[in-house]
């Protein structure tokens, strides 16, 4: 969950800062996202409404839909959502996949002890790491029966 | 020299190959889109091709290797390729982190010290060399140099890969075997080489621990972790306990094991 908050942050600094070259109300689009920021890390990705801009009205309501934006955790896009000069919601179009904790203790697991000596051919191994594996020693290795496949 | 195999295991058809480069077997096995194209065949092409230019820069066996001739003073390392300063800088890294344990600086078969980068240049060049592989859509690879071994699998759903730990002992039987989706495995231990790996503190050979297997995200980290935590002997366990996020396996002269698990600390 943190993460999640960590990078919508980061992004929304970088929103800001991308929003600055399209819009003259910098100021209070600063003071908007101070308040936005606040708001729970929710990362569900909708899809975008049209970009619109009441003209007019100290109420108006207008969307902004921002460029996606590399952060280092991936691609990201966001759309704000302007009542009058402040950010009333923000929307995640496109948020990094995976490298969320979950991700990251699939990647590997623990080593599993093996109680018994297994033989290469019948053990379901991909890979042997060793010590280095020299040519000479090769022929003899586990990883030479796994290249040489025998079904 | 190179051969290609395609067997069928449970559902997945792998497809590998091998080929001996830098005095070592590098072995990968495919699995997926990409498993026996032309692409794939290229992926495995462009490796081999990319091992070899490094072995000729960094090889302490070739007398004219860019490595012996920048140890002997003939260069400077300004004139030397790129890829040389990155590999001395992980070098020194190493040696700061393993307190001194690991060094580019060793004996040669003359008992002299000098430059052998070796401990790292593995690990290093084997995780570039794997971006040709990753650039295949739709293709999981586990690349094996040497017993260094870079693994992907694409979507969640994928069988991990199986990496089967050697018995320091026995190289022909397995002590563990660590299931991994996405990830490195580097080992170090005295088997099959002798005693290459010395302490470079005391120059001398290595006791008080088998072997140790390091797992991780990055094969160029864990390949060094492997050598620096080997070559701190009995103390191998504790030394990996101080290193973030470092998944391991230590295996004791009398066979006995401590497993580390460092995923869940931040890395």
């Amino acid at each position: 969950m943190r993460r999640i908050v960590l990078w919508l942050a980061s992004t929304i600094t970088v929103v800001v800062l991308v929003f600055g070259y399209h819009t003259s109300t910098n100021k209070t689009l600063l003071a908007g996202v101070t308040n936005g920021t606040s708001t729970n890390g929710t990362s569900s990705a909708r899809p975008s409404s049209p970009s619109s801009a009441d003209s007019g009205g100290p109420a108006a309501t207008r969307t902004y839909t921002g460029a996606v934006t590399q952060t280092r955790w991936g691609p990201v896009q966001v759309q704000v959502t302007l009542r009058g000069e402040k950010i009333t919601k923000v929307t995640v179009l496109q948020r990094p996949s995976g490298n969320s904790k979950d991700t990251e203790i699939n990647d590997y697991a623990l080593p599993i002890l093996v109680q018994d000596t297994i033989s290469a051919q019948s053990a379901t191994i991909d890979m042997v790491s060793g010590a280095t594996l020299t040519s000479t020693g090769y022929v003899q290795s586990l990883q030479s029966a796994l290249d040489e496949a025998r079904t | 020299m190179s051969s290609a195999t395609t067997v069928r295991r449970g559902e997945a058809r792998l497809h590998r190959h091998v080929e001996h480069v830098m005095g070592m077997p590098v072995s990968v096995a495919l699995r997926g889109r990409h498993a026996r194209t032309p692409a794939g065949c290229a992926a495995w092409r462009a490796v081999i091709t990319e091992l070899r230019d490094v072995d000729r820069v960094f090889s302490t066996y070739r007398d004219d290797s860019v490595i012996n001739r920048l140890g002997r003073g003939e260069l400077t390392l300004e004139q030397c390729p790129v890829e040389v300063a990155e590999v001395m800088e992980l070098g020194r890294q190493a040696e700061r982190r393993s307190g001194g344990a690991f060094s580019v600086h060793l004996p040669g078969p003359d008992g002299r010290l000098r430059l052998d980068a070796s401990g790292v240049v593995k690990g290093w060049a084997v995780q570039r060399a794997a971006r040709f592989f990753s650039s295949l859509a739709d293709t999981d690879f586990c690349f094996s140099a040497g017993g260094d071994i870079i693994c992907h699998t694409t979507g969640a759903a994928g069988d991990p890969w199986r990496i089967g730990i050697e018995h320091p002992h026995d190289p022909r039987s397995l002590i563990a075997v660590v299931p991994v989706r996405a990830g490195a495995v580097a080992t170090s231990s005295t088997a099959h080489r002798g005693h290459h790996l010395l302490d470079a503190r005391t120059g001398r050979p290595v006791q008080g621990v088998a072997s140790v297997t390091v797992i991780g995200r990055s094969l160029d980290r864990v390949d060094i972790d492997a050598t620096s935590a080997y070559a701190q002997g009995g103390r191998a366990a504790s030394w990996l306990r101080t290193r973030p996020g470092r998944t391991a396996l230590v295996v004791w002269p009398d066979a006995s094991t401590t497993v580390i698990d460092g995923r869940l600390s931040t890395s």
